[in-house]
């Protein structure tokens, strides 16, 4: 009797909803705001800078800025997914940036240099991701410390000294990262196949899908049957292997070391997700929002510049885009509840 | 005959006796309406048939077996589901992902394996049909209304093919409208075989649905009786104490 009594007015207010699902649901996501913000960027710049905006070189020069930024975001993007948050990407940035240097410095071929790199980050990670999942501390206290701890590592490790002279290997190292293919860096190329790839096991896998359950009701998934700590491990060691990539592309592309490294990147990762509809609470988020959030706050930041503003207001703009971001998910989230 | 059995079961937690010798019997396709007042010891014996911790005496049969959890998921492996009352949902993910989380259907070969939600898609459906829900699988929980909450729950623990589900206050956080949804998925639960625990502090629903009712004081059982030949009236009086026993 229930079902019947209630079944039209369901019913019809369902099928009002479900139009059009997709159109639905792109007016819905905040990426489809933030890829018209940065179309209509693009635009209006290129009407207003004809001679500078819309180059082949500032083409390069603004898809190569943010092409190691995206890299860290898909990451990153991982973690808060889960509803955890890692500080630490820019110093392990920095630790692996050196560890490179280092390897490299002493003679050993590139690809050591590489894996050493990698493997810094991945020890990073995994501290991370044990003191976060195994432990049980709070991820903002895990990765704050190993913020200090990791940029500390470098210094110590790099005796305080830029590192430049790579040895018989650096010619290979820094073509890997400062390299083009086809008139576009091949960081470029890089964040695009990590993103196809983060996107496709973000949407495809089981492991994705755990990914998101964590995030929406950890309790939940641990009662499923969901892995929940070894997940939580997993996104931390991600995150902290795409900050040494990101290291490892840009200690190539610039030819020198420095423990400096990634100083601040943090905020400029983590506001790439935001923007681009990560929710810092968990369960919502994805490959493409990290693309797009690092995407908006490069071509801003490339604007300013190009509009005489000086560049130091960037992080005003980048600030103001977080609060503003989350407020935005904040009254979109009360009207969906 | 009983599915699942309970013989003298006893629970202290130090020098605090939560449950003293308490026998039980659930049979096929039965809703048991299970009822005391809070610290009466209801929660206690759910715990102890949903495998949070054994109990200090007694034993525990399954379909004629004896039994012994110690974790949850002995007890989810040997058929028994647990409806948690804050539903233990993904909000963020469909009603389907729900259903199937931690046991997703895949497709591909070997190595090469990804998630087939459009198979996904189509069981929900069928469950939530046999549930006659209104709850379509592909749309995120949180939109959905309690009762269609609910279903999802319910059909994950069809999904594993239970034989025994225990329902922990599942009309408690919900409109007084859906309660009639949900004790429609209780009736259809019980048609298709499988035995019901209902914990509730809510006498008509009780009244409603259950075929049989166990009230609890201070740990000790005081009435097992059928629904027919009880009351209202007189299960208020056995939970307050008013009546010793019945």
């Amino acid at each position: 009797m229930a079902e019947a009594r209630e079944a039209i007015p369901i019913d019809a207010g369902r099928r009002a909803r479900t139009g059009s699902p997709l159109l639905r649901k792109s007016l819905a996501a905040q990426p489809f705001w933030v890829t018209v913000a940065v179309i209509i960027i693009c635009v209006g710049m290129s009407w207003l800078e004809p001679d500078s905006f819309p180059t082949r070189d500032n083409f390069f020069n603004i898809t190569r800025n943010f092409a190691y930024i995206g890299i860290m975001a898909l990451g990153m993007m991982a973690v808060i997914i889960t509803g955890g948050i890692d500080l630490s990407v820019g110093s392990v940035m920095g630790l692996a940036g050196i560890v490179c240097g280092l390897v490299l410095q002493a003679g050993h071929a590139w690809w050591l240099a590489v894996l050493a790199g990698l493997g810094a980050g991945a020890l990073c990670g995994v501290i991370n991701g044990v003191l976060v999942a195994y432990v049980g501390l709070p991820s903002f206290v895990v990765t704050l410390g190993m913020l200090a701890a990791a940029r500390s590592f470098a210094v110590v490790l790099s005796e305080n000294k830029m590192i430049y002279d790579f040895g018989p290997d650096g010619d290979t190292f820094n073509a890997i990262g400062g390299g083009e293919i086809a008139g576009i860096s091949n960081m470029v190329w890089l964040l695009l196949a990590m993103a196809l790839a983060f996107g496709f096991v973000f949407r495809f896998t089981r492991w994705g899908r755990h990914v998101y359950a964590v995030g929406g009701n950890e309790g939940a998934a641990r009662l499923a049957g969901v892995a929940v700590n070894r997940i939580k491990l997993q996104v931390y060691v991600l995150c902290a292997m795409t900050a040494a990539i990101a290291a490892i592309m840009v200690v190539g592309w610039q030819g020198s070391a420095i423990n400096a490294l990634g100083t601040g990147y943090e905020l400029r990762v983590i506001a790439s997700t935001v923007i681009g509809g990560a929710n810092l609470m968990g369960g919502e988020g994805g490959a493409y929002a990290a693309l797009i959030g690092a995407t908006l706050i490069e071509v801003i930041r490339n604007s300013l510049l190009m509009a005489g503003i000086d560049s130091n207001w960037q992080g005003a703009f980048v600030g103001a885009f977080i609060v503003l971001a989350v407020l935005l998910e904040r009254i979109r989230g009360s009207r969906a509840d | 005959m009983a599915v699942l059995e309970l013989k003298g079961i006893s629970k202290h937690f130090g020098a605090i006796e939560a449950l003293s010798q308490v026998d039980f019997a659930l049979g096929d396709g039965e809703i048991v309406g299970l009822m005391g007042d809070n610290g009466a010891g209801k929660s206690t014996m759910v715990k102890i048939m949903a495998g949070n911790f054994p109990p200090s005496a007694g034993e525990m049969m399954l379909e004629g077996r004896a039994v012994h959890f110690h974790k949850p998921v002995d007890a989810r492996a040997a058929g028994i589901e647990v409806v948690y009352q804050d539903l233990a949902l993904c909000n963020n993910l469909s009603a389907s992902a729900n259903v199937f989380l931690a046991r997703e259907k895949m497709r591909g070969f070997g190595p090469f394996r990804i998630l087939d939600d459009r198979a996904m898609n189509e069981r929900a459906r069928e469950l939530f049909a046999e549930l006659k829900s209104e709850t379509l699988p592909a749309e995120k929980v949180r939109m959905m209304s309690g009762g269609q909450r609910q279903a999802v729950a319910i059909a994950r623990t069809h999904l594993s093919k239970a034989k025994i589900v225990l329902m922990d206050e599942p009309t408690a956080a919900i409109s007084v409208r859906q309660v009639a949804e949900v004790l429609d998925l209780l009736r259809r639960l019980r048609d298709q075989g499988m035995a019901v625990v209902l914990i509730s502090h809510r006498m008509p629903d009780v009244f409603g649905v259950a075929d049989r009712i166990v009230v609890l004081r201070r740990g000790h059982k005081v009435a097992d009786k059928r629904i027919a030949d009880s009351s209202p009236e007189e299960v208020t009086g056995l939970i307050t104490g008013a009546i010793r026993a019945a």
